[in-house]
């Protein structure tokens, strides 16, 4: 083997990168592009223009999906980051015990379970709910939301905690802080940075999640996801495409967002 | 040395410390009782794995015992947390919070116990000064070097005025120079302060050049309590003459015993006069330990003979190693000077003189 190994100089490196690369943009930037046709074919280039993006906002269904996913997306990230943090703080803050890996892959569970058998097991358990109380209102949908998005949030938030020394709890607590108080001025403040990553992951799962807020969703409660995929069944405009685009950058926003919050925090 | 008042700081009774049970079970200390008194500056001294980590978290609460009494100014504290002990601890990893300032971190332990902000200002002032560090109050921990970290973290434990000062072998992660410089640092924050320090170490020099009293620790118990001076020159037990320093260890017969002394024969069928460790029980063949720097060489006759095995040249001294004639193997260490050699060499035939004061009797 070579002196100093490098994957760069295998044979067709290059080519094999640009490929990764083109299979992966390229879909997406035909869309981005096709946000902007003045025609009303997604095929077709009828010339630049913004109309489709003034069309999907002056649509009511689409405000209405998008406000609909970000009350859901919002009140489901910080439920279940709270969870998600005190989860982490249970399974890192004890000396390990038999079991401890059990309640690992329990916390975890969702990740693992085809998101098409949550939605179905949550449809019939929730319309059992339904008969039984009568309520039929968007809870159902912020508490299937929040139970998926804790497994995200927790394994940033772990990972923070694992690393974090414990030391310095130690040390807090030798310097006469009680317990809470040691949370509040020692752990929570270094643990923020892996809270706020949770926060985001849970935060961007829950705007995309299709499968079970199909299967969940009463009448008139569609997200964004939902919507357009409703839409597209009727035959797609460029309009889907503007929507896209918008979520995309919304997305890349949000995300680019937190990591530069969280690294001003390291 | 110093006066030292007479009242016990802390007192250790009986306490045991285990780990684990049926086969994996682990006594880490095992009936341990020491006394620590007031204003003293003492070192828990042994090998990793002696249990002078344990004793020391058990006294700042961070664990408990499985039995015994922790008793400070009379008062039973072996089961309080570590928040309710006015006891402070200064950590091996210094443990200083990354994300507040020197200042704060100072301030920290007066803050918890609910003090005016006037006064924790005033003191934590007080506290920089005393470690030279106000030139960098306003740093973070991170932007600050090994040494400096060193310093805050002893200001933040000495901050609240703490009965008792734990030390966590707190120089280890410093280099040589640095080490040096803290020891001598320790020593002047202790006299200074007036405060209790408790100080664990694995260096037995560092133990003999910074502590009033050392215990010296082995496999969960305390072998021997003493000054630096007692425990060097007479150690009572195998363990604690082999752990601190060099030494030579001789076979010997014991005869008229009477107090503190007696007379040893040697292998060689020399008599020398011994200093006896207490409670030494008579046998057949003792143990007789002479440091290297208390015997002299000689060219004609001594209490030992031998043979030069080997010379080692280490700059302020010369060790020169010797097979006695009668199997055993001794070492003398010899003082250099600028102009002449040591005097012997490899091969030379030899005698050792051990002084009338060099000799002590091990009990085991």
């Amino acid at each position: 083997m070579a002196k100093n190994f490098s994957i760069k100089h295998q044979p067709g490196f290059t080519a094999i990168a640009a490929t990764c690369f083109i299979v992966l943009y390229l879909p997406i930037i035909v869309l981005v592009i096709y946000a902007f046709n003045a025609a009303s074919s997604t095929s077709e280039w009828g010339g630049f223009s913004l109309k489709w993006f003034q069309s999907a906002w002056q649509n009511t269904q689409v405000v209405d999906a998008t406000l609909r996913s970000f009350q859901i997306g919002s009140i489901a990230a910080v439920l279940s980051t709270t969870f998600a943090t005190m989860a982490a703080l249970a399974t890192t803050r004890t000396a390990p015990y038999p079991g401890l890996t059990f309640k690992y892959a329990a916390i975890n569970q969702p990740l693992m379970v085809p998101e098409i058998v949550t939605g179905v097991a949550l449809l019939i358990f929730f319309s059992r709910i339904k008969i039984f109380t009568g309520y039929s209102g968007i809870g159902y949908l912020i508490a299937a939301h929040t139970a998926f998005c804790i497994p995200f949030a927790y394994l940033p938030i772990r990972a923070r905690l694992e690393n974090m020394d414990l030391t310095l709890e130690r040390a807090a607590a030798d310097l006469y802080a009680t317990p809470w108080k040691t949370f509040r001025r020692i752990t929570l403040p270094l643990l923020w940075p892996g809270i706020l990553a949770g926060l985001m992951l849970a935060f961007v799962i829950s705007l995309d999640d299709v499968v079970i807020t199909e299967f969940v969703k009463s009448g008139g409660q569609d997200t964004l996801p939902t919507y357009m995929l409703g839409q597209i069944r009727r035959g797609i405009t460029p309009e889907i495409n503007a929507i896209s685009t918008a979520f995309l950058l919304l997305s890349v926003a949000i995300v680019t967002l937190f990591f530069f919050v969280s690294r001003k925090r390291d | 040395m110093p006066d030292k008042p007479d009242r016990n700081a802390i007192e250790v009774v009986n306490v045991s410390k285990i780990f684990g049970s049926g086969e994996g079970r682990v006594a880490a200390l095992d009936a341990v009782s020491v006394s620590i008194r007031e204003n003293e500056f003492f070192t828990l001294l042994g090998p990793s794995g002696c249990g002078k980590t344990t004793l020391l978290r058990l006294i700042a609460g961070f664990d408990f015992p499985t039995a015994g009494e922790i008793l400070l100014y009379g008062q039973d504290i072996a089961l309080l947390p570590p928040f309710k002990r006015p006891v402070n601890t200064v950590f091996q990893s210094y443990a200083l919070f990354p994300h507040m300032t020197v200042a704060d971190n100072i301030g920290f332990g007066l803050e918890m116990l609910g003090k005016p902000k006037t006064q924790i200002k005033a003191r934590v002032a007080e506290m920089l000064k005393l470690v030279k560090m106000e030139a960098l109050a306003g740093r973070r921990t991170s932007q600050i070097s090994g040494g400096q970290q060193q310093r805050v973290a002893l200001a933040r434990a000495l901050a609240p005025q703490p009965k008792v000062l734990l030390l966590d072998e707190p120089l280890s992660a410093l280099d040589y120079k640095l080490r040096k410089e803290m020891q001598i640092e320790l020593k002047r924050l202790q006299h200074e302060t007036g405060i209790t320090f408790i100080f664990v170490t694995h260096d037995q020099e560092e133990a003999l050049t910074m502590s009033d009293r050392i215990a010296v620790m082995s496999s969960g118990k305390i072998l021997q309590v003493g000054s630096p001076w007692d425990i060097y020159d007479k150690p009572a037990e195998r363990f604690v003459a082999d752990f601190i320093g060099e030494t030579n260890f001789l076979t010997a017969a014991i005869s008229e015993m009477a107090n503190g002394k007696a007379r040893a024969t040697l292998k060689s069928g020399a008599t020398i006069e011994a200093t006896v460790a207490q409670g030494f029980q008579p046998k057949p063949n003792a143990t007789v330990v002479v440091r290297p720097e208390h015997a002299k060489l000689t060219k004609g006759k001594g209490e030992l003979s031998g043979t030069v095995d080997n010379i080692v040249y280490f700059g302020t001294d010369t060790h020169i190693h010797v097979h006695l004639d009668s199997g055993e193997l001794f070492t003398v260490r010899q003082q250099n000077t600028r102009s002449a050699g040591c005097g012997f060499e490899k091969a030379d035939k030899v005698g050792i003189l051990i002084g009338s004061d060099a000799a002590q009797v091990l009990k085991d």
